[in-house]
């Protein structure tokens, strides 16, 4: 009786590790196929070099690196002092009822699958932004170009996308904000926004950090929302409105007809993508460690 | 004297008059945030449903797809996106849960189980992207299950692994001491008490991440397009290649080819993540209610 016993936990043993040892074969896959061509053809002149072009054998991928950021930034400038707001709002302000009608609506939106918002991004926000900003622009810079398919176009879906993560996040972290601190600062004097801003917020810096990483973390890491609306030319952009590649496109885009090495390169630009991925994911944990400790 | 208070009263007055005014400020424009947000999000479920639902009818569900999707229905795109989801779940329900098990019931704080903790985490925040290569690489090549459900369902199976365990977990949590004690001392093993208890009083925790999961993993694109395949029959094996409903609205929408069968397909895809959300929703009220009660 004891014996079988001792067999369903090593069992069930076996069945914890898998999550794990499928982050070692990921992780080993991944570099397995991508780090031959870093070597043969250069850490630096990989990560820097400008060209992107298979079909002669260059493979810079320094384009994609710029779109990936140009895109995140972007999103992060829409999405963190919207997301904040809400965070506030759901927290200290909303009366009970509203919380109960918006915090579903925006968990709701976090399982929306990402095509969707592509497909939105497609049909509304590329047109709005030719149609609409780009004249705004071109009283300025009459030389101003856009297909619509842009930096910006990306930034302003992929706010939408971050804000899920940012809010609930953040709302977790002012609502564990011990209300002795803001009872403090309200007999004190302070006003309800001062308490918030100076208390508050302060006090909930290390989660709302957390959600801001975590989201740029999903920002770099989304693929098929950013595909479909960042017209994918690995060029290195020269202002919010020109087309990108970013990382993730590149590699769902050209993995279906690569050759050999051109496979290869789409591997080695996952390296990088994984590494910032991986970077940031540990620096979210971290700090929410760290939250947790205090 | 008399006439020196006055004007102090009046100063404070008129100091909490302008504060008031900021105060005020300040408040709208956090609703306004908030309200703007809300909208934001919601409107893009909006357009999609308002732009598909007008195409779904009954064809649209029993009609295979006619020139690359052009025309016809997802008759098979259907069967392809159900056939995956049961693959990956069924992969991912009885390894997660294990998992879960050990991790709540036998695990011991040494660390392996901080390191198996770890990577569980790391894995949920491993992009889709990532996923989709190494499954190209591990199980499409390397194992050689080529394009078909097999490799799409493994790789997506890793995807949801981490939400069944932690809903899982969470779950299993809930049931309290007192439970397995009462069992315990009747003179059950720890096997039994587990099985017999444990379980069947944290199912709907169980079942809700079970949901989740199917959430992901209708939704997924990018890792599912790598390892499935893009292939419009009907699948008649777990070895052929198939599409997903996320697979078929990329590639409508980035090849233009049919803006009718794209908005139909998405609201469909919309219509089944509201059905998900709302369904795990009520499995997870339900648990909440059981477990209050006992």
């Amino acid at each position: 009786m004891k014996k079988y016993e001792k067999w369903i936990e090593i069992f069930l043993f076996i069945c914890a590790t898998v999550a794990t040892l499928s982050v070692f074969l990921i992780t080993f896959f991944i570099f397995k196929e991508g780090v031959p061509i870093l070597k043969s053809y250069g850490v630096f002149s990989f990560i820097f070099g400008t060209n992107w072009s298979p079909t002669n054998g260059e493979y810079g991928a320094f384009p994609m690196i710029i779109g990936s950021i140009g895109v995140t930034l972007g999103a992060l400038m829409i999405g963190i002092p919207a997301g904040i707001t809400c965070a506030v709002f759901l927290a200290e302000i909303a009366p009970k009822s509203m919380v109960k009608i918006f915090r579903p609506a925006i968990e709701l939106l976090a399982g929306i699958p990402s095509v969707v918002y592509g497909l939105f991004g497609l049909s509304i926000v590329v047109p709005f932004i030719r149609i609409y900003i780009l004249p705004i622009i071109q009283k300025f810079h009459p030389n101003a170009y856009t297909s619509g398919y842009s930096i910006l176009a990306g930034a302003m879906i992929l706010a939408i996308m971050i804000l899920p993560t940012i809010v609930s996040i953040s709302e977790n972290a002012i609502r564990s904000v011990p209300s002795e601190y803001k009872e403090g600062s309200l007999a004190l004097g302070a006003t309800h926004v001062k308490t918030i801003t100076r208390v508050v917020l302060p006090a909930a810096k290390s989660g709302i950090i957390a959600s801001v990483v975590l989201g740029m973390g999903r920002a770099v890491g989304e693929t098929m929302a950013v595909i479909l609306i960042t017209g994918n030319m690995p060029k290195v952009p020269g202002g919010i409105l020109d087309s990108v590649s970013t990382l993730t496109g590149t590699i769902a885009m050209e993995m279906g007809y690569a050759t050999p090495t051109h496979q290869k390169a789409l591997f080695a630009t996952g390296i990088i993508l994984f590494v910032f991925i991986m970077f940031l994911n540990m620096t979210a944990t971290f700090t929410m460690k760290r939250m947790g400790e205090k | 004297m008399v006439e020196n208070t006055k004007i102090y009263t009046s100063n404070i007055l008129f100091k909490k008059q302008k504060v008031n005014m900021k105060e005020k400020i300040a408040f709208i424009l956090i609703y306004a945030v908030a309200f703007l947000t809300i909208v934001a999000l919601l409107s893009i479920i909006g357009y999609v449903l308002i732009n598909g639902v007008k195409y779904l009818n009954v064809e649209f569900f029993i009609q295979e797809p006619k020139s690359m999707g052009r025309e016809g229905g997802i008759f098979s795109i259907i069967i392809g996106s159900i056939y995956l989801t049961f693959v990956s779940i069924g992969i991912a329900t009885p390894i997660g849960v294990c998992a879960a098990i050990y991790l709540t019931e036998y695990a011991k704080e040494n660390k392996l189980v901080k390191l198996i903790r770890f990577g569980t985490e790391i894995l949920a925040g491993i992009p889709s992207i990532i996923f989709g290569l190494f499954g190209f690489v591990f199980f499409v090549i390397l194992l050689g299950f080529r394009w078909s459900i097999l490799s799409g369902g493994l790789t997506l199976a890793m995807m949801i692994l981490p939400t069944i365990i932690r809903s899982t977990e969470e779950a299993i949590k809930m049931v309290p001491t007192s439970f397995r004690e009462g069992s315990l001392a009747l003179g059950a093993t720890k096997w039994q008490t587990i099985i017999k208890i444990v379980i069947p009083s944290s199912i709907s925790g169980i079942v809700t991440g079970i949901i989740l999961g199917i959430g992901r993993a209708i939704g997924e694109t990018a890792a599912v397009i790598l390892t499935a395949g893009s292939s419009l029959g009907v699948p008649s094996s777990i070895l052929d290649p198939t599409r997903t409903m996320s697979v078929h609205v990329y590639l409508l929408a980035s090849e233009g080819l049919s803006k009718e069968k794209t908005f139909a397909t998405a609201s469909v895809l919309i219509i089944l993540v509201l059905c998900i959300n709302f369904l795990s929703n009520v499995v997870g009220n339900q648990f909440m209610k059981n477990t209050k009660v006992s």
